[in-house]
């Protein structure tokens, strides 16, 4: 630990202490989750405050150079900033799709035009962007996409559709992988375009799903134009760059989603519900609680050794692994949640079921997802198989 | 002693180049075929060479003063390759019971002769045909000249080429069962051919009496020292069945890649692809709670009965798993003898029978977390 570092700890501790507001020191329920935007709401002002306090230092972007909105921080500086933060229990000040997956995108395939363009908006909460990858004939054949970009002037005019678009509905812009040549091998006709929402011929329908409503959405792009200077890359380069940010995607994901407890309230709500004296749980059910609750605990065995990984290889291959494995024990606690409630865990609304019965019902059917989104299962075990245990293809 | 990340390496490599070279499957192969039920002896100086059943030893009793983590790497090494040694019985299991208890001249003493190779002990804990843990029939009653012990152990690992073993007796109704050190030639050893055709036996004893100081006391009286011990014992043995999983995961890759059929290799048939990578996750996750464990041997971790049993139930679930898929995606030659997947189920099954199986610590576990 050298001076310099110590010099920023206590520079940042302090600063720290003096701006971020008391109640962005507790947990964040998700009403306010700080998503930012051209039109945002606050239901809680201090979110408000806690964004533009920590954008004007850059800190939503800690190490993103100054120039595009960030704080130039060194890895190392950064870290300490992380570890402050996390000794406060400080809130993340920006949730952003922006910052986690276009940003380092961005500064890696994007001119300095538009780095100076659409960089500084993303650090500072302005502008909510969203992804548009998957269409209803696209999906884990991701590069099987049809979304027509056509080359007219100074535009590109876009028709097709995008499916499974989160939170496209509260976004304000993007990043959509659209196809420019129909020609070529299905993976070289690809381009990564950046365009607003708000542009007409843009329509986004909500997707209700079996667990109720959801943030996701299909988009419907009717001669969208889009001017060619919102084209990040080559044209027709888009599948190298969709790529990445799928890596970037995994990353964060892994580093968000998964310090989750994927047991959490199990063994409450066992006893709670149990027709046994004294809260005994079942001993059948009990053992099958068990078992999850040993796995959900592997599982933050798992992420601990990831987080220790110091090769970027291993990290990757083990996020393959981390996805299959919490989708199904996450599944698994959906499944013994309402199985331990019994008639009780069969409510779909009204007073007769309480909001926390009615609320498992919801996420054991959301959990039916989490082995499709953001990658199926059988993808990953396809990644493993070839990658890992390097299995052969057919011959 | 805690060692950086080099030096473990170091461990690691020396224990894989040693058993390949010296005991590779096809040597445990090979002394089953000749004596039907291997103690392993012959291997026993080329260990004591390496000095690792000193390995966990104190420096100052002439050990090398390292942890769980370290002798982990050996262990794992010796799993996969189906090493037929008692290191676990008397380089962990030993070892944890004479470290952990009240020091005595015969505690240091047998750790002094574990160091010099010339002491092998096994742990004898189980009255009948389930592990339950620390209670048993065996009593010990106190006499002005020792104890008097009376019982019969089964499932003793080890037993046949033991110098002394760890006997748990009951002292007194409803307390924690004592840990007695008692010399081999005061108790009657059968062995029992098992499956796995190890070295394992039953012992019997009708009134023996053995020296006061051979009770070793748990260092703190509100501790169990047998309950500790055995937690030693399964985490120990976690990760020999987690080197097992995967040399039958090893093997069964290989042969998905070799063997051919339809004109195509089977490694290429998605279904298979899926089923391997699916063990490889269950691996992993096994991985992580071994390593979790032996951390926690280490660092005293005062929730070690729970991290114990997590990591005892998952590799042993694991590793069921992986030894029937090994037999099942070789297809018929798996099931011959001449093959070895059928080696690694034997002893995968014995595996986890031995210090409670995958029911016994998923019921330990709920009742650890509270439940």
């Amino acid at each position: 630990m050298t001076a310099e570092t110590t010099a920023f700890r206590t520079q940042v501790r302090q600063w720290l202490e003096d701006n971020c507001p008391p109640s962005m020191r507790t947990p964040m329920p998700e009403g306010e989750y700080p998503w930012g935007g051209r039109d945002p709401e606050f239901p809680n002002p201090d979110t408000k405050l806690w964004l533009e306090r920590m954008a004007a230092r850059g800190w939503t972007a800690p190490m993103w150079p100054k120039a595009y909105g960030g704080a130039g921080l060194s890895p190392e500086q950064a870290r300490v900033l992380d570890e402050e933060l996390t000794r406060i229990n400080a809130r993340p000040p920006l949730f952003s799709f922006g910052y986690w997956m276009l940003g380092p995108v961005l500064l890696e395939f994007g001119t300095e035009e538009q780095k100076r363009r659409f960089l500084p908006p993303i650090a500072r909460g302005e502008i909510r962007w969203c992804q548009g990858y998957s269409e209803p004939g696209a999906g884990s054949d991701l590069a099987s996409l049809k979304t027509r970009a056509s080359r007219e002037g100074d535009d590109f005019v876009i028709n097709g559709s995008k499916i499974w678009t989160s939170e496209a509905d509260k976004s304000d812009w993007i990043f959509c992988l659209v196809r420019t040549d129909f020609e070529a091998p299905k993976h070289r006709g690809i381009s990564f375009l950046l365009f607003d929402l708000a542009s007409p011929g843009v329509e986004v329908q909500p997707i209700k799903l079996i667990s109720g409503a959801s943030n996701f959405c299909q988009t419907f792009l009717d001669n969208v134009r889009v001017p060619v200077g919102n084209l990040v890359g080559q044209l027709n380069g888009g599948w190298e760059i969709a790529k990445r940010l799928l890596q970037y995607e995994r990353q964060n994901v892994a580093a968000a989603g998964f310090g989750a407890d994927f047991s959490r309230n199990l063994w409450d709500l066992a006893a709670a519900y149990s027709p046994h004296p004294e809260g005994r749980i079942e001993a059948d059910l009990r053992a099958r609680i068990a078992d999850q609750v040993m796995h959900s605990e592997a599982i933050q065995c798992l992420v601990a050794r990831m987080e220790a990984e110091t090769s970027g290889q291993s990290a990757s291959v083990l996020a393959s692994v981390l996805k299959i494995a919490a989708a199904k024990t996450n599944q698994q606690r959906g499944e013994l949640a309402i199985e331990a409630m019994g008639g009780a865990g069969l409510g779909w609304s009204g007073e007769h079921f309480a909001s926390h019965e009615v609320n498992e019902v919801k996420a054991w059917l959301r959990g039916k997802g989490n082995s499709i989104e953001g990658g199926t299962s059988e993808i990953n075990l396809n990644i493993i198989a070839k990658r890992v245990l390097g299995l052969p293809d057919p011959a | 002693m805690t060692l950086d990340t080099e030096s473990l390496k170091l461990i690691q490599d020396s224990a894989r180049e040693w058993l390949a070279e010296t005991c590779p499957v096809s040597r445990f192969r090979a002394l089953r075929d000749s004596q039907g039920v291997v103690t392993g002896n012959e291997l026993w100086e080329g260990l004591v060479e390496l000095g690792w059943q000193g390995l966990m030893v104190p420096e100052e009793q002439g050990g090398s003063g390292l942890g769980m983590v370290a002798m982990g790497l050996i262990l794992e090494q010796l799993g996969r390759n189906l090493a037929p040694l008692p290191l676990l019985s008397t380089g962990v299991i030993a070892v944890s019971a004479l470290t952990l208890c009240q020091h005595t001249d015969i505690s240091r003493d047998a750790l002094a002769k574990i160091a010099g190779g010339d002491l092998r002990v096994a742990l004898a804990c189980d009255d009948g045909h389930h592990h339950q843990a620390g209670k048993t029939t065996t009593t010990a009653v106190r006499t002005d000249g020792g104890w008097l012990l009376s019982g019969s152990k089964q499932s003793v690992a080890d037993a046949a080429s033991a110098d002394a073993f760890l006997i748990s007796a009951e002292i007194e109704a409803g307390k924690p069962a004592g840990l007695f050190l008692v010399d081999a030639h005061r108790v009657r050893v059968e062995p029992r051919h098992l499956v796995d055709c190890r070295d394992h036996g039953a012992i019997g004893f009708a009134d023996i009496l053995v020296p006061h100081e051979a009770l070793l006391a748990a260092a703190d009286p509100a501790d169990c020292l047998v309950a500790q011990v055995l937690d030693h014992a399964r985490i120990g043995m976690a990760v020999e069945m987690l080197g097992c999983a995967w040399g039958a995961f090893e093997m069964t890759l290989e042969y998905l890649k070799l063997r051919e059929q339809f004109g195509q290799l089977i490694g290429s048939f998605q279904a298979l692809q899926h089923r391997a990578a699916k063990m490889y996750v269950d691996l992993e996750l096994a991985r992580s709670v071994v390593d979790a464990a032996l951390v926690a041997v280490d660092n005293k971790d005062p929730d070690l009965p729970a991290i114990a049993s997590r990591a005892k139930a998952l590799v042993g679930e694991t590793l069921v798993l992986v030894t029937n898929e090994a037999i099942q995606l070789h297809g018929g030659i798996g099931m011959t003898d001449e093959y070895d997947a059928g080696l690694f189920l034997k002893r995968a099954r014995v595996c986890e029978h031995l210090y409670g199986n995958c029911a016994f610590h998923r019921d330990r576990f709920a009742a650890a977390r509270g439940f």
